[in-house]
């Protein structure tokens, strides 16, 4: 039933999610768990060598086994173009390099598809793989981007002389060079931002139906951007026109960004049910979640930092070597480039910076955004440089930061390396607010009593700022800069006679709640109960065009979109009520989902009453169109920048190295707030995938390309055990780029753990003469810093 | 071969592959898509049912090791449409983001409240051990599950909830 009680404001209650229900019992319907009629399944036969010629592939037993049905290799699928790479940044035009549905001539990775059999059941697949034979010629391996980029090193494509996919520079080299020469006091460091494996708990995986009646493809997948995919997909890869291709993404179990991108298996499940004429379905393993599914980071960085005696930074120069993997993946270029080297100078006032990047094609999986995409690994290299400063001049690292933040009288704020301004910043109340809370000057008392006893205490801080919500399209969108497209986001709004209120968004929720925040919008905006707002996504059939979620976008971009449908949809019931009332329309004034003439609430029409006459439509004003829905296609005017303070405090054992984070504070400031329950639990999370670099995790490729971190018995993902509670404070600085001042809070915890964390173990270690240590901080690495 | 296995309350018989694990049993012969796989090496835990009792990693048993056990998956924790406790205080306490781990994670913390009624912070996070999460960072499943223990705690002598086979009527210790 709809009724018409005005709700209590929505919009910063901490309210339970709606979408748990289901997935509290079992209700949950994830890619695996789609089964059709007639449907087959495949399984993927991937290289064992990393870079090999494929000499010769023999399938005929494997065809034969029982229950297979097909078995095809890449020459079978040579009339699908390969993937497209969308975010062309740095200059790569002419030496990108993009994997096929399968590979056909030569394999760059472990990873790479050499030949897929599509069998009755995933049983029989698997069991046929084994049966097929294939001639590789092995080739020359390099895994590490500082190496392939020499002379001599083995090479993977012709067009990339030296491996080198892009040189791309930010910022002003000579006056940074000049400024360099010219500090009092300059400090150098090269740091390892290791390669990392995304893993969502759910891996990739999809479905596809062809339709031969209608030519038409739905395809099923576990994916954070459905609409971009099927763009990419139709138009580039299959050639076929956009509205033949549907794509649906039910739950999502997790992304992290590797759920973003265009993967050579969705064009497999394609081609093979159109062969076929019957669905087929490949849900990704774990292992091959691990050797073919998109890495992050891995970055090979020098740094210098010159500033005065008295701790003022004058210059930062920074140089890198970005593994980005095999091939390009979807927005690969655009990580190490815009998202990393435009955010170099984090949130200090640095004059002179500059930024030169090489990116580099080597024997590892493609490598493309993972969780804060560039931010970390720029927060990583300031935020480390400027302890080594602290301690190079002796000065309390709180101090340092304070004496560098930019000031809030600067904003907007230029950093001169081609960012678009800063929109709203205020950062050292929040790096106050986290002293406050961790007792800053207690724990230095407690530091200097431990160490008397032989333990070894640290504190480690970073201020951070992210960019999110990135946009707008003109800027995002230029050739060179960007991808040559737009990342504005959609929604639609309309309000069905009974008065229930349906939002379909272009976003594309995987964890972080957008059923429930985006009705907590709609609810306050249009004064309707939140129970009558259903926000539906994922179905390229029935939602606009949209770019999906990720790079902490939704809230910023799509909650924007749907609170400026529903102000349209608004000022048409106020139209619409002027008319019914016999009033004029500057005296209507719309409140709580009703609206009244200005003095008399007495005699209002509610919002309900109104969407069912603009729907049967027989008593509209003149030249009204019926019905109230409203799309909207926002592009923002900016980014948005969310900023803060966490501290991490750890105990260092100097008998084994093993380092145990006994606390964390965070000081989030990521604008106004829509749901405290479900920010507080995005950052806590990330916080851990932050930690999770710091001390555990780490992609490690053996000299043959072999990864030897291939499952989740050697990849350390955090567990419950290792990890304290976290205490979370905030401020809030309101965004003035959009209506709702909100700006982004889904990686945040993930730029600022790493450097926190690193931080303080170096912090612990500090009067042993330790300056840095390339994560992650396992004992072994803790133990032999203390032990040399 | 042939298997007769009591899952929910539900008892029924089938003929299985010898090599069938059990979560793929759950899963395709008797559609309960609530218990998910996210590994291959029993690592992740998302796949956690008990069987008799105990909590076990469904894709590390064979359907054929489970012929006359008693299995109870997340669709059997709430009884009557009644959430359990572990599952009110996921949902009371964001423990959870994108689910997928969700089912797993909550049979875990069931066994945990089944060993231990009273748990510390650290014992709920040592009972976490063989389940991995890559959304909330444990925070919130450790608040969920301290909510489960106080909620069971409150509840009437005699009655302490458990997830009931519902069709045998008997409780699952």
């Amino acid at each position: 039933m709809t009724t018409t009680e005005a709700p209590t404001r929505l919009f910063g209650a901490a309210i339970k999610r709606r979408e748990d229900p289901k997935l509290i019992t079992g209700q949950g319907n994830y890619i695996e768990d789609i089964n059709l009629p007639g449907m087959l399944h495949a399984a993927i036969l991937r290289s064992p060598f990393a870079h090999a010629r494929i000499k010769r592939i023999d399938t005929e037993k494997a065809k034969s086994h029982p229950g297979v049905v097909a078995v095809y290799t890449g020459k079978d699928m040579e009339s699908l173009n390969p993937l497209p790479c969308a975010w062309q940044a740095g200059g790569v035009k002419n030496n990108v390099n993009t994997p096929r549905a399968l590979a056909i001539d030569e394999v760059h990775f472990t990873g790479d598809g050499v030949a897929v059999v599509i069998a009755e059941d995933r049983y029989a697949a698997e069991d046929a793989l084994a049966l097929i034979e294939v001639d590789y010629e092995p080739l020359p391996v390099v895994v590490d981007a500082e190496e392939a980029t020499r002379p001599g090193a083995p090479q993977l494509h012709e067009n990339a002389p030296n491996n080198i996919c892009m040189r791309w520079t930010c910022g002003k080299e000579q006056e940074t060079d000049q400024a360099l020469q010219q500090a009092e006091v300059v400090v150098r460091q090269r740091m390892i931002n290791q390669r990392l494996i995304p893993t969502p708990m759910e891996t990739r995986g999809y479905v596809a139906r062809y339709d031969a009646g209608t030519d038409e493809y739905t395809i099923w997948m576990s994916s954070q951007a459905p609409h971009v995919h099927r763009l990419l997909l139709a138009a580039f890869v299959l050639g076929v026109p956009e509205h033949k291709v549907r794509c649906i993404a039910p739950n999502v179990g997790g992304g992290f960004g590797a759920k973003i991108f265009v993967y050579p298996e969705m064009a497999v499940v394609a081609f093979a049910s159109r062969q076929l004429d019957r669905p087929v379905k490949w849900v990704e393993t774990r292992r091959e979640n691990y050797v073919a599914t998109t890495h992050g980071r891995d970055h090979i960085t020098d740094v210098e930092l010159g500033a005065t005696r008295d701790g003022k930074i004058t210059s930062l120069r920074v140089t890198t070597y970005a593994n980005l993997g095999a091939y390009l993946s979807t927005i690969a270029p655009g990580i190490p480039t815009t998202l990393y080297g435009r955010m170099i100078t984090g949130v200090y006032k640095i004059p002179n910076a500059f930024v030169e990047v090489l990116g580099v094609y080597t024997n590892t999986a493609m490598v493309d955004a993972y969780r804060g995409a560039g931010r970390p690994e720029a927060t990583y290299v300031i935020e480390r440089i400027v302890d080594i400063l602290a301690d190079e001049l002796g000065m309390d690292p709180a101090e340092i930061r304070r004496k560098n933040f930019i000031p809030p009288s600067d904003f907007p704020y230029d950093n001169g390396v081609g960012m678009l301004p800063y929109d709203s910043g205020n950062y050292e109340p929040a790096l106050n607010r986290a002293l406050e809370l961790v007792n800053y000057e207690q724990f230095k008392r407690d530091q200097a009593e431990a160490r008397q006893r032989g333990k070894l205490l640290g504190l480690g801080l970073c201020s951070y700022i992210e960019v999110c919500g990135v946009a707008p399209s003109k800027w995002i969108g230029l050739p060179g800069e960007g991808w040559g497209a737009g990342l504005w986001e959609s929604a639609n709004v309309r309000v069905h006679l009974t008065g229930k209120v349906v939002v379909t968004t272009g976003s594309l929720p995987h964890g972080q709640g957008h059923e429930t925040t985006f009705a907590q919008i709609v609810a306050d905006e249009l004064g309707v109960p939140y129970d009558d707002i259903i926000v539906q996504h994922g179905d390229t059939l029935g939602t606009p065009f949209g770019y999906g979620t990720y790079g902490s976008r939704s809230a910023a971009v799509g909650g924007t979109a749907i609170f400026k449908s529903v102000q349209k949809i608004k000022e048409k019931a106020r139209k619409l009520a002027a008319h019914l009332l016999e009033a004029a329309e500057e005296d209507i004034v719309y409140e709580n989902g009703k609206c009244y003439v200005r003095g008399s609430p007495d005699k209002a029409k509610t919002i309900q009453e109104l969407a069912l006459e603009a729907s049967v439509g027989y008593n509209l004003p003149p030249g009204m169109e019926p019905y109230l829905d409203d799309t909207t296609y926002y592009d923002p005017p900016n980014c948005t920048f969310p900023f803060g303070t966490h501290v991490a405090i750890v105990e260092v054992d100097p008998e084994t190295g093993m380092v145990d984070l006994l606390r964390y504070v965070a000081v989030d400031d990521v604008g106004n707030v829509i749901n405290p329950k479900i920010v507080d639990g995005q950052i806590h999370g990330g916080i851990v995938q932050g930690v999770g670099q710091a001390l555990f995790e780490g992609a490690v490729y053996d000299e043959n390309g072999q990864l030897v971190t291939g499952t989740l018995m050697d990849y350390a993902l955090p567990k419950a055990s290792e990890l304290p509670s976290f205490e979370l404070d905030r401020t809030v600085t309101p965004s003035p780029t959009n209506p709702m001042g909100v700006k982004g809070a889904g990686e945040a915890g993930t730029i600022a753990a790493s450097p926190a964390v690193v931080n303080a173990v170096v912090d612990a270690l500090s009067h042993m003469g330790v300056r840095h240590l390339d994560m992650p901080l396992k004992p072994e690495r803790v133990w032999r810093a203390i032990h040399t | 071969m042939e298997i007769t296995v009591t899952v929910n309350g539900k008892t029924s018989t089938h003929n299985v592959p010898p090599r069938m694990l059990l979560v793929h049993y759950l899963r395709e012969v008797l559609g309960l898509t609530g218990t998910h796989v996210g590994c291959d090496t029993s690592q992740c835990g998302a796949c956690v049912v008990l069987k008799d009792g105990i909590s076990v990693k469904s894709c590390t048993v064979l359907a054929v090791q489970c012929d006359g056990a008693n299995i109870v998956t997340v669709e059997g924790l709430a009884v009557n449409g009644n959430l359990h406790p572990v599952q009110e205080g996921f949902w009371e306490e964001h423990g959870l983001q994108c689910g997928f781990c969700t089912p797993g994670v909550m049979m875990a913390a069931y066994q945990i409240l089944q060993d231990n009624p009273n748990p510390s912070e650290e014992e709920i996070r040592a009972g976490l051990e063989g389940s991995l999460c890559r959304c909330t960072g444990y925070h919130n499943i450790v608040r969920a599950v301290k909510y489960a223990a106080e909620k069971m705690k409150a509840a009437p002598a005699g009655q302490t909830p458990t997830a009931v086979a519902a069709g045998s009527g008997e409780a699952v210790p």
